[in-house]
């Protein structure tokens, strides 16, 4: 019985839970609002008070479990080892299924209609931007920010949307010379239509170590928008023909260079899918090779070191929640910057405190995300770098958008990205001593 | 259910978005850290942000007779903040400023929202302490464990909440502001309020600013842990420390109930078979800290320890700290429910105790384990059980009492740290005797007539 289709299967979990209220020490919404009802403990007991049925689903009640950047904090911090993001996500497909989807991520995120909506975004281009996004003057990123108020507010500095996607950039199969492995890249939305350019390092890293690279046309969203808010119908739909395109093709392993895109081949597929035993093998399947890209490069095929070229930055890196608590990755996006000759890597305080992105939980609460990207922020002018590191596109996006916010000269990067420039500086000192 | 006027009014000195009202938000605060206790929705919350919004508040309830719950973080194990009545919550959270930190007096002056970690994370950077660390330091507020007068792992040396508390701003009952005590070591004036405040439960008024002690934080710290065959030998180990004159900041006890269940959690090396380990920490200069811990470890050698283990360094000292540490949340994975006592005695009786409860968990078949801080003799035998077995529960109930009883026929206390709330009210006679009680009731009355302040707590109503 999985989270996302039965309230009943979280009961043993929220009976572990014996309301000590350590997790208010690090539920990054609850230290913005101080209110019981921001962090874990208090989420819990509503659930709880919804099973004895003393209450009823109601949208204020589903409101209330919006409350969560599904930062996995308070798992972390839980001295009964209650895992509370079992417990949200079975919160909110309750929600969904007893009152429907919250009007907010219903326009922006209903996962299948963002692939169209961006489509249609690519084809109007400038236009839709045009009317809706003001440009942002940057040297090294494309951002821009709401013109008007939508609802999610116009703090948020947005990417503008790329010229071109990144998988109509690349074709299907990237071959190289000597293939050592065959990999598939499961680009992720951010990745395919906002920031192209980790995509592109992703590719050139791959290719860099000999890697045949496999870029599936057919694949689409990874659906974690609409199964973390509930929407399992339609997020089973994509976990299937994300499945269905990378079996086409075949591949040795996956990679990915998303924190939801990780979650979602190493997990959540096999959760939705488990009452389908033909997709369900599959998905296990694919779930046994699939990496994130740090972690491939660290511990699948160690990454070449030669030819790494001198990158002359001082580097703080953040933690995305998904990558470090959800799939344990944190030393290896650090390992490869260590390795990178001219890098220093400065810590900032609670690398691993959440960003406050959370996917839609910036849309529907555009306020409390500030709040806790504001604090991030604080900390990475503290570190005096002129380069935040991360592993996901879309933590990417609200640093950029906390530091643009504060004023602070700081490029936001994927950790990928620098190891491209580093093969690309190693490649011109080749070229000049030649 | 409040009157709207009652509402409107609380809203005009408030602004909306520190009252709450719905439902959704009010359950969620019906209950605290305790466990098997019978959850109440309080009729509103609100979220002063100055002391005379406080006043304003406890003027609204005068008028409307409305029971007032303050609340800090909800982490009492005594059911101090739940909303017994209905009626008002008021949470201290937003009052959450250092007003001050003296390094000529060694004060700070604190709002109570103010959580005990934040306060320490300040006065460390200026090399100084505020001692007092129940478990909950990250959490528990300031107002909170000044309520409960909390302690924690540095009583013994450095003693507990109230030893560090010299100066209270109050709102009381009537909605008149006090201040009482302040930054002078001496003070004399007046019966000592400050005193009778702490520990106070929130049953006698609101305290919106502290003044606290601070002390040099110490330069070196040692840890040593002894492993002992028979509890017996411990307990003379615990007494030959203190009669050399020796006194550890830290001096903790776990049973083997403990030790086993601590050790598959962590893997900090603990002994399986051990009937008891002690773990020590002495602090202070590096110079005496050296000496402490090599008399220390001849002591435990001399009283027949199995084992003597002092740290080598930071590493070694974390995971044996990790160890004491993880114990509860060790325990609370057994089994869904975790009853928690403090019971006390004094620290010769801890061998006494610590069989007691050993006879008292076979007697109910229960599964009683025991850790805790040996050298102030407050013990937290820890019952893991599953609240919904009744039949369990039964005996839980029975083997509370008598755990209470032996504390106090052994000259100790009903709690040690974690107050009276509802929890313990009913045995308080035993204590006290019905003079006692009826002592306390005079004093609650004389300060809060007409039981408004967090009624149900403490004293009960006749
Ligand atoms: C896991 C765990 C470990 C613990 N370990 C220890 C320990 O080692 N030592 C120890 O002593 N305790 C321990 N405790 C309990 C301890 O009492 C609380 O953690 C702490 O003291 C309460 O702080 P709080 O802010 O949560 O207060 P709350 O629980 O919110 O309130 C406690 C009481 O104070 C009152 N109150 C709160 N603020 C005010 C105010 N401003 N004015 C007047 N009254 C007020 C409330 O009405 C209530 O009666 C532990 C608790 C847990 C859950
Ligand atoms: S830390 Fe864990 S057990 Fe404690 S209140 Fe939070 S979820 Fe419950
Ligand atoms: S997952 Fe993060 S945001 Fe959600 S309750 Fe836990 S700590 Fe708070």
């Amino acid at each position: 019985m999985s989270v996302y289709n039965s309230l009943d299967s979280i009961t043993e979990e929220l009976h572990k839970c014996m309301k000590c209220g350590n997790c208010m020490a690090v539920c990054p919404i609850y230290k913005e609002t101080r209110q019981e009802v921001g962090v874990a403990r208090g989420k819990i007991s509503l659930v709880e008070y919804l099973l004895s049925g003393e209450i009823e689903m109601t949208e204020r009640l589903a409101d209330r479990f919006s409350l969560c950047t599904t930062c996995m904090a308070c798992n972390t911090n839980c001295p009964c080892g209650v895992q509370f993001d079992k417990i949200i996500l079975a919160a909110r497909a309750e929600a969904v299924r007893k009152k429907g989807l919250h009007p907010v991520k219903k326009i922006a995120f209903t996962a299948l209609k963002m692939q169209r909506m961006f489509d249609f975004g690519m084809k109007t281009g400038s236009l839709f931007q045009g009317v809706a996004l003001k440009h942002v003057p940057h040297k090294s990123d494309r951002i821009a920010r709401m013109r008007f108020d939508i609802g999610i507010g116009t703090d948020k500095v947005f990417p503008m949307l790329a010229s071109k996607t990144l998988r109509s950039e690349f074709p299907e199969v990237v071959k190289v010379k000597n293939p050592k492995m065959r990999v598939a890249f499961f680009t992720g939305c951010m990745i395919n239509y906002f920031y192209t350019d980790i995509g592109k390092a992703v590719v050139e890293v791959l290719k860099e170590n000999d890697i045949e690279v496999v870029i599936p046309k057919g694949q689409g969203c990874c659906g974690i928008p609409a199964s973390v808010n509930g929407d399992v119908a339609s997020a089973s739909a994509l976990a299937k023909r994300n499945l269905r395109a990378f079996e086409k093709l075949g591949a040795d392993a996956l990679v990915v260079a998303c924190s939801s895109g990780g979650t979602a081949w190493k997990h959540v597929f096999g959760e939705l899918l488990e009452n389908d035993p033909e997709f369900k093998a599959l998905a296990d399947k694919w779930a046994g090779k699939s990496y994130d890209i740090s972690e491939f490069l660290i511990h699948k095929v160690p990454f070449k070191k030669q030819g790494l070229g001198r990158v002359d930055r001082k580097v703080t890196y953040h933690d995305p929640c998904h990558l470090n608590r959800g799939q344990g990755i944190n030393k290896e996006p650090r390992e490869i910057l260590k390795s990178i000759p001219g890098v220093t890597v400065i810590e900032m305080k609670e690398p691993g405190r959440c960003c406050g992105m959370a996917g839609s939980f910036s849309l529907v609460h555009p306020d409390l995300s500030v709040q806790i990207s504001d604090r991030k922020t604080a900390d990475i002018e503290l570190t005096h770098t002129d380069t935040v590191a991360t592993g996901c596109p879309a933590c990417r996006l609200q640093l950029k958008s906390g530091a643009e916010n504060a004023g602070i000269e700081e490029e936001v990067l994927h950790t990928i990205q620098i190891l491209a420039e580093s093969y690309r500086a190693g490649k011109k000192n080749e070229i000049r001593s030649l | 259910m409040l009157a709207r006027e009652v509402l409107q009014e609380l809203i005009q000195v408030l602004g909306a978005e520190n009252v709450l009202t719905e439902q959704e938000d009010l359950l969620t605060y019906a209950y605290d850290a305790t466990a098997a206790m019978k959850h109440h929705k309080p009729d509103v919350v609100v979220s002063p942000l100055s002391t005379e919004q406080v006043a304003e508040v406890v003027k609204i309830a005068v008028r409307h007779n409305i029971p007032i719950y303050p609340r800090g973080s909800g982490t009492n194990l005594s059911g101090g903040t739940i909303p017994t009545k209905g009626g008002i919550v008021l949470s201290m959270l937003n009052l959450n400023k250092i007003l001050e930190i003296d390094q000529d007096n060694l004060t700070a002056t604190v709002q109570p929202g103010v959580i005990i970690q934040a306060l320490n994370d300040e006065v460390l950077k200026l090399g100084l302490l505020y001692p007092p660390d129940p478990g909950t330091v990250t959490t528990a507020t300031m107002g909170g464990s000044l309520s409960e007068c909390s302690g924690g792992l540095r009583g013994l040396k450095y003693g507990v909440t109230k030893h560090y508390i010299m100066g209270l701003q109050i709102v009381l009952a009537n909605g008149e502001v006090i201040r009482w005590g302040g930054k002078t070591v001496k003070n004399v004036t007046g019966y000592d309020l400050v005193a009778l405040f702490t520990g106070a439960e929130g049953t006698l008024g609101i305290v919106t600013e502290i003044i606290v002690k601070l002390i040099p934080s110490p330069e070196a710290r040692k840890s040593i842990l002894a492993v002992f065959d028979d509890v017996d030998k411990a307990g003379k180990a615990i007494a030959s420390i203190i009669r050399n004159k020796i006194i550890p900041a830290t001096l903790e006890i776990m049973d083997n109930v403990t030790i086993q269940t601590v050790e598959h959690f962590v893997h900090a090396g603990l002994p399986l078979d051990a009937e008891a380990v002690l773990l020590i920490e002495v602090d202070g200069y590096k110079e005496v800290v050296e000496r402490e811990a090599v008399l220390v470890e001849q002591i435990l050698k001399d009283e027949q320890a199995v084992e003597v283990k002092i740290a080598k360094d930071d590493k070694e000292r974390d995971l044996l700290w990790l160890a004491r540490r993880s114990a509860l949340p060790a325990l609370a994975q057994k089994r869904p429910t975790t009853v928690l006592e403090d019971a006390t005695v004094p620290r010769s009786k801890i061998p006494d105790m610590l069989k007691a409860i050993r006879r008292i968990a076979d007697k109910h078949n229960l599964n009683i384990a025991t850790f805790g801080h040996a050298g102030d003799g407050n013990l937290h035998p820890t019952i893991l059980t599953d609240e919904r077995d009744q039949d369990e529960m039964k005996r839980v109930h029975l083997a509370v009492d008598e755990i209470f009883q032996t504390a106090i026929s052994l000259g100790g206390t009903l709690s040690g740290e974690h107050g009276i709330g509802i929890a313990k009210m009913k045995y308080l006679d035993w204590e006290f005797g019905e003079a006692g009680v009826a002592a306390l009731r005079r004093i609650k009355e004389a300060l809060d007539p007409n039981y408004l302040l967090n009624p149900g707590k403490i004293v009960r109503r006749d």
